[in-house]
């Protein structure tokens, strides 16, 4: 097919590539570029903030690489711990969401077929809703004169309203809240093609239902396991929304230390240098994701 | 095997629960006549009513819904290229580029593309003079990037799908290949196509981060304007536009649905061949 | 059953052999594997031609090249003096059948037959009265308004095969014509096919892994095997007097027996194998090179006699017993295992209902006659 298409098509060919690259080369990777180059000039008063990289000087192009903004970076405590904090947080909202995602998943996969589509619905119709709007509502339900600290007060379980909203267990409810779903439906897409038989051969050699679960259903659904917790980690990881509405000032994750560092300061190349270190971190992931998506996408063609 | 798995199943009805109460929630408190949100002071569509005379909501919503249109068309054509291009090219100079590029923003998270893009935009009015002014356009460019990726995978794994023969007795019976993609590829994965446009268009619509990066003076979205109020605290106004916007997004899902629902039975279709 | 069309048609053929396709030492390579070997073919004008082969060997690969969707890597095409290898296909005066049919879901018969015909810019007029004529010919006129999926497999078929057909294509290709029916439906859908192909008169190239399929449809028959063409000739050519032990193999069943050629004259030639009780006689003589006495001989099921009692001739017979029975309703499959441990299966006429049989553990013996079996090159 391949070679059918490149010969077909020359230019037509030429085309269908380009224009998606070129888009996204334009707007997505070279930006990058910029934002490391960014992260090596020095802050300034000015429009844009910040200090020219290469300067037309005496003519002289002379190049100010400036590792400051890094080794302020590593100066400050802050910093570490909102990196520290953001992976913390990403880290388990993720092994939660798995928790709670495997079970309803397979739960969706042993439904009649006309539910599944049902539930899938229900389980991808909140990921298209803002999760701003998502987020909103729980701060509502969490405050401290909200609906639960009410309710668990009218059913004599608590005598003083507690604080949750304004905490990192707000930020917990709300992180699984919002990604649940970017859990469930790889796994859904997975669990759904496995052979039924494989279940029931390993029950016919004698393993029990539980076993054969362990032994056979869960190593075969690696890759939605991957895709669903890469989904969910990477980012969370960066997550601004959910800390800043629902979390303390102790609550320190990255993006929130990212958009104050833009926004409040207008330091953009500290904001650039943290961007660039995050990558940096997410960069494992990130390739560990693709690899298992272009594997699965392979697959399907 | 038929017999559902019961702890499994209970899980599922949880999470289901855990999933929708919020919204349930408020969207009746969105409903209640005492300005104090957490005490009950019986129904009223006050608020709604409210919404209507707010001139700079309604100018955002207008913007929104603007941006999130040519978003999504522009997201459709770029998605669905970039689909034909992963699953009916098998080599091309910079494949694996190319195709880190489609998935990468599927997780990059929110903050890096809308700093990188603003960086960007911010070199380009020096270096070329444009963007001079940042706004609707400029949101426009990072939400198309983003809901890109979106389209192309939900158009790929249609494009897997189908017999790849069809497409071959169209070149077969005569029919040049650009043809063939608009007479016969397109028809087959109308239904993702469209299913791509309602994502994208929502995924527009809800965007803050990237739009708050990138947005200039005077072009406030209406997430942008929910963010600036909702920071101070929960109030009956954002009660109301927020299940408004649930709404609005819930019949975009359905209908999503419904489209693919009709593509799947037609699919389905008794086949004798299978 | 197996050849005796075949051979009539075969005679037809010959009475005007004008050679209409030419593939000219063609090669296919993917990645690093090699899937089609440096094959060269010719297709006679008006003949339905058959290549068959297993999964892997090759085949399906060398029609796609025909069809323009793959490009060769090293090798020549040309249709009626006309070379196509650089032509899309599109442009090329080929129409294809695919496996799965591949019809256009979203149009009706009618507008799959006309899809073709509309891409050569036909007036309307012109593609209403031809799609008229395709769907009278594949007997389709009253579905003409149904979709693919409102059809079954024996119908869509036939509509694939109309709309293959509408361009009157100088050559027709089949890709499995019958993979997608089932088993009942295959026996009659093929001869059909025939018919509707010879009345139009196409030069019909086809590709399957079924034999009988190739034996009742075509006139000749190419067997591929890892990519190259292990034998070409009719369907009696290559049951009969097959080229290797390979091709004896692949096309039905037969028994091996390995010898060393004892006597080699002109109008005879005898075999010892070491396996059975007595040697083999050849009615003709074997020209072999000297220094090579090894040989194979090959010999059909259906030619072996079982009975009870001790064959009267001097050569050509052994002693056993009966191993194993398969009752298959016409026939039967007899597994007689020798006194030298070989086992050689025998087909055995079920001709009269519950006459008495030979059963597990008779002492038996195996003959056949002079001119039965073949000489395969070792």
């Amino acid at each position: 097919m391949s070679k059918l298409t490149s010969r077909l098509l020359p230019t037509g060919r030429f085309w269908v590539i380009s224009a998606p690259y070129l888009w996204l080369f334009l707007f997505f990777l070279l930006p990058f570029a910029i934002v490391l180059k960014i992260s090596f000039s020095e802050a300034a008063i000015a429009i844009p903030p910040y200090q020219p990289l290469l300067e037309y000087a005496e003519q002289s192009l002379s190049i100010a690489i400036n590792l400051g903004n890094y080794i302020f970076l590593s100066e400050d405590s802050l910093y570490y711990a909102a990196y520290l904090g953001s992976l913390k947080i990403a880290l388990f909202s993720t092994l939660i969401c798995l928790a709670l995602g495997y079970p309803m998943a397979y739960a969706i996969t042993r439904a009649p077929r006309d539910k599944q589509l049902i539930y899938l619905l229900l389980i991808m119709m909140p990921t298209w809703t803002a999760i701003l709007i998502r987020v909103y509502a729980w701060m509502g339900i969490l405050s401290t004169n909200g609906l639960l600290n009410s309710t668990l007060m009218w059913a004599g379980l608590i005598d003083s309203p507690l604080q949750i909203l304004n905490t990192d267990t707000a930020v917990y409810i709300g992180v699984v809240y919002a990604y649940l779903p970017f859990m469930i439906l790889p796994l859904y897409a997975n669990l759904i093609k496995h052979d039924d038989t494989l279940l029931e051969a390993a029950m016919d050699l004698g393993a029990g239902k539980i076993k054969a679960f362990w032994k056979i259903t869960v190593p075969l659904s690696r890759s939605g396991i991957i895709a669903g917790s890469m989904l969910v980690f990477i980012p969370v990881v960066g997550e601004f929304v959910v800390p800043e509405l629902l979390g303390g000032p102790e609550t320190l994750m990255i993006g929130r230390v990212l958009w104050q560092e833009f926004f409040n300061n207008r330091d953009w190349p500290v904001a650039s240098a943290l961007a660039i270190v995050m990558l940096a971190l997410l960069l494992i992931p990130i390739i560990l994701f693709h690899y298992n998506q272009s594997r699965a996408m392979e697959r399907n063609a | 095997m038929n017999r559902r798995p019961a702890f499994s199943t209970a899980m599922l009805w949880l999470g289901l629960v855990f999933l929708y109460l919020p919204m349930v929630i408020l969207v009746i408190y969105s409903f209640n006549a005492s300005r104090l949100v957490t005490v009950w002071g019986g129904w009223s569509i006050h608020w709604y009513i409210g919404l209507l005379d707010n001139t700079g909501l309604m100018s955002a919503v207008k913007r929104s819904l603007q941006i999130a249109f040519f978003t999504a068309t522009a997201a459709v054509a770029l998605g669905t290229l970039a689909a034909f291009a992963m699953t009916r090219i098998k080599r091309f100079r910079g494949r694996t580029l190319f195709s880190g590029l489609v998935t990468a923003p599927l997780v990059m998270p929110e903050v890096i593309t809308g700093l990188s893009l603003l960086l960007l935009f911010v070199a380009m009015a020096q270096a070329v003079g444009w963007p001079a002014e940042r706004g609707m356009v400029t949101i426009w460019i990072a939400h198309t990037t983003f809901a890109t990726s979106y389209v192309a995978i939900v158009v790929s794994s249609r494009l897997g799908e189908i017999d790849q023969s069809v497409e071959e007795a169209a070149l077969d019976l005569g029919c040049p290949p650009w043809k063939t993609f608009l007479q016969i590829t397109v028809p087959m994965i109308a239904p993702s196509i469209a299913a791509g446009w309602l994502l994208a268009f929502s995924l527009s619509l809800d965007d803050l981060v990237l739009a708050s990066f990138v947005s200039g003076p005077g072009a406030t979205t209406l997430p942008m304007e929910v963010f600036s109020s909702v920071r101070l605290g929960v109030k009956p106004e954002i009660n109301a536009i927020a299940s408004v916007i649930l709404l609005a997004v819930a019949l975009c899902t359905l209908l999503a649905w419904l489209i693919v629902r009709s593509a799947d039975r037609r699919a389905r279709n008794p086949n004798a061949s299978s | 059953m197996v050849g005796a069309a075949g051979a009539m048609k075969q005679a037809m053929a010959k009475a005007k052999p004008d050679e209409f396709v030419k593939i000219e030492r063609i090669s296919k390579r993917f990645d690093d594997a090699l899937a089609v070997d440096d094959v060269s073919l010719t297709v006679n004008r008006g003949e339905i031609f058959a290549l068959l082969g297993g999964s892997g060997s090759g085949k399906s690969t060398l029609l796609r090249m025909l069809a323009g969707f793959e490009r060769p890597s090293e090798g020549r095409v040309l249709l009626d003096g006309q070379d196509l290898t650089d032509l899309p296909p599109h442009q090329r005066p080929i129409n294809m059948m695919f496996q799965s049919y591949a019809l256009f879901p979203h149009m009706t018969v009618e507008q799959n037959i006309a899809f073709g015909l509309k891409q050569d810019r036909m007036s309307k007029a012109e593609i209403k009265d031809r799609v008229a004529e395709m769907l009278k010919l594949v007997r389709m006129s009253e579905y003409a308004r149904r979709k693919p999926h409102q059809l079954s497999g024996g119908q869509r078929q036939r509509v694939a095969l109309a709309r293959s057909l509408a361009k009157s294509p100088k050559l027709l290709l089949l890709d499995e014509p019958m993979g997608a029916l089932d088993k009942k439906l295959r026996s009659q859908m093929q001869l059909e096919l025939v018919e509707i192909i010879e009345r139009v008169g196409v030069t019909c190239i086809m590709v399957t892994h079924d034999q009988e399929e190739a034996m009742t449809m075509a006139q000749r028959i190419a067997i591929m095997h890892q990519g190259w063409i292990a034998q070409v000739g009719t369907p009696m050519d290559i049951y009969e007097s097959p080229a290797s032990r390979h091709v004896a193999e692949f096309v039905g069943s037969v028994n091996i027996f390995e010898g060393e050629l004892t006597v080699d004259m002109e109008d005879h030639a005898i075999i010892e194998c070491p396996k059975l009780d007595r040697p083999i006689y050849i009615g003709h003589g074997i020209s072999t090179r000297a220094e090579d006495r090894h040989t194979i001989f090959a010999l059909r099921p259906e030619k072996v006699w079982v009975s009870p009692d001790k064959p009267d001739q001097e050569y050509n017979w052994a002693h056993g017993e009966v191993h194993d029975i398969a009752y298959l309703g016409g026939h039967s499959v007899y597994y007689i295992k020798l006194d030298s441990g070989l086992i050689v299966q025998a087909f055995f006429a079920n001709s009269e209902r519950r006459m008495p049989r030979m059963t597990w553990d008779d002492k038996v013996y195996i003959s056949w006659e002079n001119d039965s079996g073949v000489v395969l090159p070792s």
